[in-house]
């Protein structure tokens, strides 16, 4: 956008996310190249009515000063986001590491698990029919639970079968167990639709060159499919990024449960707001990421010729 | 020698039988044409050679070794077999030299360097070495099939089977083609070629077979099959070429 080249791939939001031009632009890619200037000046215009519009139906309701000062207090707010140990709350700031913690180690986890049951449902092997059926009620069943019941099932029933090891890790391992289980029944059936993506003859170009089943899966099959699951995929995992906070159920102290305990001891909500807010600044870089992924794929097959 | 052996092969897609007994022998350095309307069998019968499609009853025998029996290692049958789609079906996230090296590299385990050097050779001697970088979506469909057939030959097979390699192409786009399946048969390769081309069949084929509903109706050398067909199937479906203007 910057080089002022007429770029088909500039008006997108991976281009500008922020900018005010990106948000009435949607499909428009002439709005930065053709008659750039006037685009710009009609999308700020009525980005600005719209953000006034919602401003003030929030200042004219009748109860605006009241929730303002429940939930939008900055004293509150960065009382709870540094914590106060004398007080007995935890700072909601460092508690999100928690919660960051538990996302990476869960998705690394999920990613190769979910592949796993994915491969296993879409095998045809008649000796692998009885591992083929406990998949899919594995998936039935872990898409129909809802996660929160998974996590305290897993937090207070494995502890209390008093197993050597097992029985005795911190609570968040519990509840990154219980993520683990759920999310990778979601991310089987992502996988399992990009397998399903890539044409049947991909895989008879690939075995008729003498590759095994596995090297036409790792080499030809997996790549084309991953492509085009990472929007999905990643969508997921935004999502599980925000369900890290259901672990707090079983008092583990990560972001959502530290705003918990500073609204009950103060009575104020403005620490769920600086918890929204740093759930925000998690998952926000991760959907622009995602964009860029897209869009760099998208490019490098377009300019083939021309590199 | 015999390269390929075909005795009594049958081959149903459900109620639908679509192979019904063939018998072929395919020399070695022999090239041999099917022809015959679309839905005739040519292309099972390719995909059968192949090991693509299993078997009903029958068998198949490279170099005199059966290979559609019990315990035979497809995957060391299909290397020495290379096979060419009417759609191409390059991978399209790889460039085409990548294309080309991959199944050298993976399959015959062929260092990297090794394996770009035989590629970039052949892609050279069939006029694509100044495309190796790029993806096949930047190709033309004659390109595209072209780097097929040589992703096909950098596993050196005994035999290529070539399924209506010409027949999603555009017509401006076959003859460049053609000429690569020439060079190949001048070069004493043994070719099995499912084709809609009569007048290329003629003239690189040793043999042209005439497939109807599943039985080789007619197996003569060309200047006999096209000038003086003995069934009338064969007759027939020949008429109606020539009506169409494709002979």
């Amino acid at each position: 956008m910057s080089e002022g080249l007429p770029d088909p791939a500039a008006g997108d939001l991976s281009a500008g996310s922020f900018s005010a031009g990106s948000f009435s632009s949607g499909r428009g890619p002439r709005l930065f190249t053709g008659g750039g200037r006037r685009g710009t000046a009609i999308s700020t215009a009525s980005t600005v009515v719209v953000i006034a519009i919602i401003a003030l139906v929030f200042v004219l309701a009748p109860g605006a000063r009241t929730v303002a000062h429940a939930f939008f207090y900055p004293k509150d707010a960065w009382q709870a986001f540094i914590g106060d140990p004398r007080h007995g709350y935890y700072s909601v700031g460092a508690a999100i590491w928690l919660n960051i913690r538990m996302f990476v180690v869960a998705e690394v986890l999920i990613l190769p698990f979910a592949l796993l049951i994915a491969l296993i449902r879409q095998s045809t092997h008649p000796t692998l029919f009885p591992i083929r059926v406990i998949a899919t009620i594995y998936v039935d069943f872990f898409r129909g639970v809802p996660l929160l019941l998974v996590v305290l099932a897993l937090g207070l029933g494995v502890p209390g079968l008093y197993l050597p090891v097992i029985s005795h890790q911190p609570d968040a391992v519990y509840g990154v167990a219980a993520l683990v289980l759920s999310y990778s029944a979601y991310v089987s059936e992502v996988y399992r639709a990009g397998l399903n993506s890539v044409h049947r003859s991909q895989v008879a170009a690939a075995r008729s060159l003498g590759l095994s089943q596995g090297t036409a899966l790792r080499y030809v099959i997996l790549p084309q499919a991953v492509r085009n699951i990472i929007p999905p995929l990643l969508n997921d995992f935004i999502s599980l990024q925000k369900d890290t906070a259901l672990v707090g159920v079983l008092g583990v102290i990560e972001a959502n449960q530290a705003a918990d305990i500073y609204a009950s001891a103060t009575f104020n909500y403005s620490s769920f707001a600086v918890a929204a807010v740093l759930f925000l600044i998690l998952t926000i870089p991760l959907a622009r990421f995602t964009d860029r992924l897209i869009e760099r794929d998208r490019r490098r097959r377009l300019a083939g010729a021309v590199t | 020698m015999t390269a390929i052996s075909i005795e009594r092969l049958r081959k149903s897609f459900g109620p639908n039988e679509v192979l019904k007994g063939i018998d072929l022998q395919v020399a070695s350095h022999e090239v041999i044409c099917l022809i015959g309307a679309s839905g005739s069998g040519k292309s099972t019968l390719l995909r059968c050679v192949n090991l693509l499609e299993p078997i009903d009853s029958g068998r198949i025998l490279l170099l005199g070794q059966d290979i559609t029996g019990p315990g035979i290692d497809q995957n060391l049958v299909r290397r020495q077999i290379g096979i060419v789609f009417q759609s191409f079906n390059l991978f399209p996230h790889m460039n085409v030299l990548r294309n080309v090296t991959l199944a050298p590299m993976k399959v015959l385990r062929m260092p990297a360097a090794q394996a770009a050097q035989e590629a970039q050779a052949l892609l050279d001697r069939f006029g694509l070495i100044d495309k190796q970088h790029d993806y096949p979506d930047r190709l033309s469909g004659g390109q595209q099939q072209r780097v097929a057939i040589v992703r096909a030959l950098a596993m050196q097979p005994q035999i290529m089977l070539l399924d209506e390699v010409t027949s999603a192409l555009d017509p401006e786009l076959v003859a460049e083609v053609l000429e690569v399946i020439g060079e190949l048969a001048a070069g004493g390769m043994t070719m099995l070629i499912a084709t809609h081309e009569m007048g290329f069949a003629r003239e690189i084929a040793d043999r042209v077979c005439f497939l109807e509903e599943g039985t080789i109706i007619e197996d003569a050398p060309p200047t006999e099959l096209f000038t003086e067909p003995k069934d009338e199937r064969t007759r027939r479906f020949l008429r109606r070429i020539v009506e169409a203007k494709r002979l």
